[in-house]
């Protein structure tokens, strides 16, 4: 469901265009289709983007309750081990690519030039054009599942030579729709870059720009250094594939351990892609309900700085059992282990915020006060997941599915829920229903540690990830996973019902929706007009 | 429930084996290693519990202390250097509290030196091999559990999905070192009780070594995605006395001899036949399938393939060389030649197969030789 947009007064604009005799200003746009096809206005573009994802959120996340389901007790009752490989897959790269990365995309889209009073992104051409990439690169991943020999069944993390030698003949469908999501990426985080340093309001510096769009703008030059890496890496599998080439295959002289190298150093900040837009809203909603400024304004911004250096120095903890000499693995250790300590300095500043302040519980504050929790025990996990030795017990078990869960679940997809309850009102011009959103919230918190909470106790007992069929001392955890898994993919059509209501109608909101709001988007009307900032406001500096 | 655990006590106690698993949590091991990495394990456990203690009791007496239904009114400080620098320090030194022990016992574990046994442990798609170095002992362990048992139309077993045909075993108290490869894809050799996963990877070979202190039997699992059979992977390593160890090493050199001596008697049909069925269902049918029907279009049925039928040349070369690019692996240096003309007699006169050609030991170690 779109946003419903604000009555269309397509004129009003233009007649300040016609008055100073130029015909730069905006005719009236194509009906139908064509309109969602040829817009080149952010808002659109962004409200297509959170489109998009929703959807993929619910591709992705069927074929994560198939995997339950085959789950749920032990023997394999639904599907063939081969079809299960497909669907872990299959979920892994929908969610990571399709659902989480355009989720934040598209709240970028909408919001940044909004929190820096720009009338739409740098480039607003290329802004279309990089999201109609993504329906074709998707539809073109997803239908590898109808051809013969089935999907990718690798995992999404492909290691060669599984993904090479060993692939389904649909694998270079698969190549070739990850190099179009990643020229997409590539093309939005050049736009947002642009966007930010050239466009923000006259007086606002860097140093006063809403952290969501501080976390953008570093997460869009994380994007722009690795994209091109992953694109090499999955390039090297085409050519050892179709060419004859050996990159990745022993017996040709190549190195499979390369490929690890080569994909986690794209794969390390790739993670810290899906999660440094988080803490930009998360760090907006929270001193918005506590009704106090952010503790720390500053040192938020370098320790998003400081963690998106570091996620370039880290990549082989995920290599730690693939035989790294011992100064690897230690240098690998304790640069992990110093990941620990911008994040902690991120989690204190948001709990020092909230010390007294004056605390109101609306659904964005729900998610994002979950978000503080339940990321943070995701990010504990991790750093006991550092420490190289113990990891020879954790790797490759359920404790990690358990950790990375967390702070992509509760962590990521609670903040873009967050955002999103946040910023309806400016996108719709009705709150959200609230009864509903918080039913939506605790469904989801009670379904999610249901799911993921047993998990960890999975892995440390001994069950290894992405086997279709488990021992039988496994069973408790793996039916509670089970139950958690359909009651949390339930509870999200209250979400989807949340938002359609929200578009339709509902409680109409003013410009400042929330009491506490400081940033720019809240001085523009909610809805917010098709276009917004024509004329640069004046930004006053606030309480930073 | 109570009867179970009992039960499970029991048995354990039964087998000799100290593994002190409750089901929730990392097992402490056997192995010294073990026990240090479950220490360490709970040591940051610890800290981690601690620390989230003091975060979360700080929210939620902020969330309930401050709340805007009870009249709070907002303060407005923000920024405070020494808080600030003062939470960056903190964490620092915990970590380095933590990375001294972690070093060290990361050190211990890549020492390999002064190992008495040396084993190779090679993996292949869905099996491991072991071949203990220098004394002409080796043999491929697989997945035992039968397929009924896992489409539920036989009760599971106790030790469902983690159970093999030959367990590898190792004496304790002596320090045996791992030589891993691996034939085809990576994976993953991995035994909880002995605290040592170790990725397998073709092209390269990783050391890793393990010293017992308790006889008993300890089940892991393959923990590196390999393919469709990835969860049907398990090791069994049985861990016994030290002449224990011996005289089965003795016994497995001596019968390893007398099977060598067979390649250059002439076998009878039969004896190849029967021969081969079981060294078929142990090693080929994961792909090929129990009754020889395949799984097309990666794995290609046997029964009635024209091919195979009408060539036994080109059958025997793909058993020995494999074929280059697809799953099938050589078995040239896997299989024994006795094995190899067995398991190829017996798909060559198997489920309607009725070629009755018969292929002798002595032929197939010929063709090895060149």
């Amino acid at each position: 469901m779109a946003p419903k947009l604000p009555p269309q007064p397509p004129l009003q604009h233009n007649t300040t265009a016609v008055a100073d005799g130029q015909s730069h200003g905006h005719a009236a746009p194509p009906k139908g289709i064509l309109r969602w096809l040829l817009t080149t206005n952010h808002k659109e573009i962004g409200s297509l983007y959170l489109i998009f994802s929703l959807t993929m959120f619910f591709i992705g996340g069927i074929f994560a309750l198939v995997v339950r389901a085959e789950l749920f007790q032990p023997g394999l009752q639904l599907v063939e081990p081969e079809f299960f490989n497909q669907m872990t897959t299959m979920h892994g790269l929908i969610m990571v690519f399709a659902a989480v990365m355009p989720a934040f995309t598209g709240l970028a889209n909408w919001m940044i030039p909004l929190q820096i009073g720009a009338p739409d992104m740098a480039l607003p051409r290329l802004n279309n054009f990089s999201f109609w990439l993504l329906p074709v690169s998707f539809t073109l991943l997803l239908s590898t599942l109808l051809m013969p020999g089935g999907g990718p069944n690798f995992g999404w993390t492909f290691y060669a030579p599984l993904s090479t030698n060993f692939a389904p003949p649909s694998t270079t469908f698969f190549i070739l729709a990850l190099h179009i999501a990643g020229i997409s990426s590539i093309l939005g985080a050049i736009n947002i870059i642009a966007t930010i340093l050239n466009m923000r309001a006259p007086g606002m510096r860097l140093m006063d720009m809403p952290l969501f769009v501080w976390t953008w703008l570093i997460t869009a030059f994380l994007l722009i250094a690795v994209m091109p890496v992953l694109a090499g890496v999955i390039t090297m599998m085409l050519m050892d594939i179709n060419f004859g080439t050996s990159f990745f295959d022993a017996a040709g002289g190549g190195d499979p351990v390369l490929f690890q190298h080569l994909f986690w150093f794209f794969g390390h900040p790739e993670v810290y892609i899906m999660i440094l837009p988080a803490f930009g809203i998360v760090s907006a909603i929270i001193p918005t309900f506590a009704r106090k400024p952010l503790f720390g304004y500053a040192s938020m911004v370098y320790a998003t700085a400081a963690i998106a250096l570091l996620s370039f120095l880290v990549w082989a903890h995920h290599m730690f059992i693939v035989g790294l000499p011992l100064v690897a693995e230690l240098f690998f250790m304790y640069s992990t282990m110093l990941i620990a300590v911008p994040t902690g300095v991120k989690v204190f500043n948001w709990v020092t915020t909230l010390f007294r302040g004056s605390i109101s519980f609306e659904s964005p504050m729900l998610f994002a006060l979950a978000f503080v929790v339940l990321f943070t025990i995701g990010g504990f996990s991790g750093l006991m997941l550092a420490i190289a030795p113990a990891d020879f017990q954790y790797h490759d078990t359920y404790f990690v599915v358990a950790h990375f869960h967390y702070v992509l679940v509760p962590g990521a997809i609670f903040a873009i829920m967050a955002g999103v309850y946040y910023w309806l009102p400016k996108w719709t011009g009705h709150y959200p229903n609230e009864k509903l959103a918080q039913w939506h919230f605790w469904f989801s918190i009670i379904g999610v540690n249901l799911t993921f909470f047993p998990m960890h106790f999975a892995g440390l007992a001994g069950m290894p990830r992405r086997i279709p069929d488990y021992a039988l001392q496994f069973a408790d955890f793996n039916l509670l996973s089970s139950i958690g898994a359909f009651f949390f993919g339930a509870s999200q059509l209250l979400f989807v019902l949340g938002v359609i209501l929200c578009v339709r109608g509902g409680k109409k909101a003013p410009a400042k929706a929330w009491e506490g709001a400081e940033d720019l988007e809240w001085t523009v009307p909610s809805p917010a007009p098709l276009h917004t900032f024509e004329t640069p406001p004046v930004f006053h500096r606030t309480s930073h | 429930m109570r009867s179970r655990w009992w039960l499970m006590a029991v048995s354990l106690a039964a087998s000799g084996s100290q593994a002190q698993t409750n089901g929730w949590n990392m097992p402490v091991g056997v192995t010294d290693v073990s026990s240090d990495i479950y220490g360490l394990h709970m040591t940051i456990f610890w800290i981690c519990v601690v620390i989230g203690l003091v975060v979360f009791g700080a929210m939620f007496y902020s969330l309930f202390r401050y709340r805007h239904s009870k009249g709070a009114k907002a303060a407005h400080f923000h920024e405070h250097t020494s808080v600030e620098v003062l939470w960056t320090a903190i964490p620092i030194l915990i970590l380095v509290g933590m990375a001294v022990p972690a070093t060290a016992t990361l050190k211990n574990m890549y020492d390999s030196s002064d190992a008495e046994l040396d084993v190779m442990i090679t993996g292949q798609q869905w099996r491991w091999r072991y071949e203990y170095l220098g004394e002409d002992v080796a043999f491929t362990s697989n997945m035992s559990t039968p397929r009924t048992q896992i489409s539920g139309e036989e009760t599971r077993g106790e030790h469902y999905l983690l159970e093999v045909d030959e367990p590898l075993v190792l004496p304790i108290n002596r320090k045996v070192r791992f030589l891993m490869t691996s034939d085809d894809v990576i994976h993953s050799w991995w035994v909880p009780d002995l605290a040592v996963k170790q990725d397998t990877i073709p092209g390269f070979i990783n050391e890793n070594w393990v010293k017992i202190n308790e006889p008993g039997i300890y089940r892991g699992q393959c923990a590196e995605l390999c393919g469709i059979d990835h969860g049907f992977m398990p090791v069994v390593v049985r861990a016994v006395e030290e002449e224990e160890f011996d005289s089965w090493l003795a016994e497995r050199k001596e019968a390893a001899e007398q099977e060598a001596m067979g390649v250059d008697r002439e076998w009878a049909m039969d004896e190849l036949v029967e021969r081969g069925e079981s060294v078929y269902q142990s090693i080929c049918s994961s792909c090929h399938q129990a009754e020889g029907q395949g799984s097309p279009p990666a794995f290609p049925a046997l029964a009635n393939n024209e091919q195979l039928i009408n060539d036994v040349d080109w059958h025997l070369d793909k058993v020995v060389n494999g074929v280059s690019g697809a799953a099938m692996p050589a078995f040239r240096s896997t299989l024994n030649p006795v094995e190899i003309a067995a398991v190829v007699t017996y798909t060559r006169n198997a489920w309607g197969n009725d070629t009755g050609d018969v292929v002798q030991p002595s032929a197939v170690a010929e063709l090895i030789a060149q």
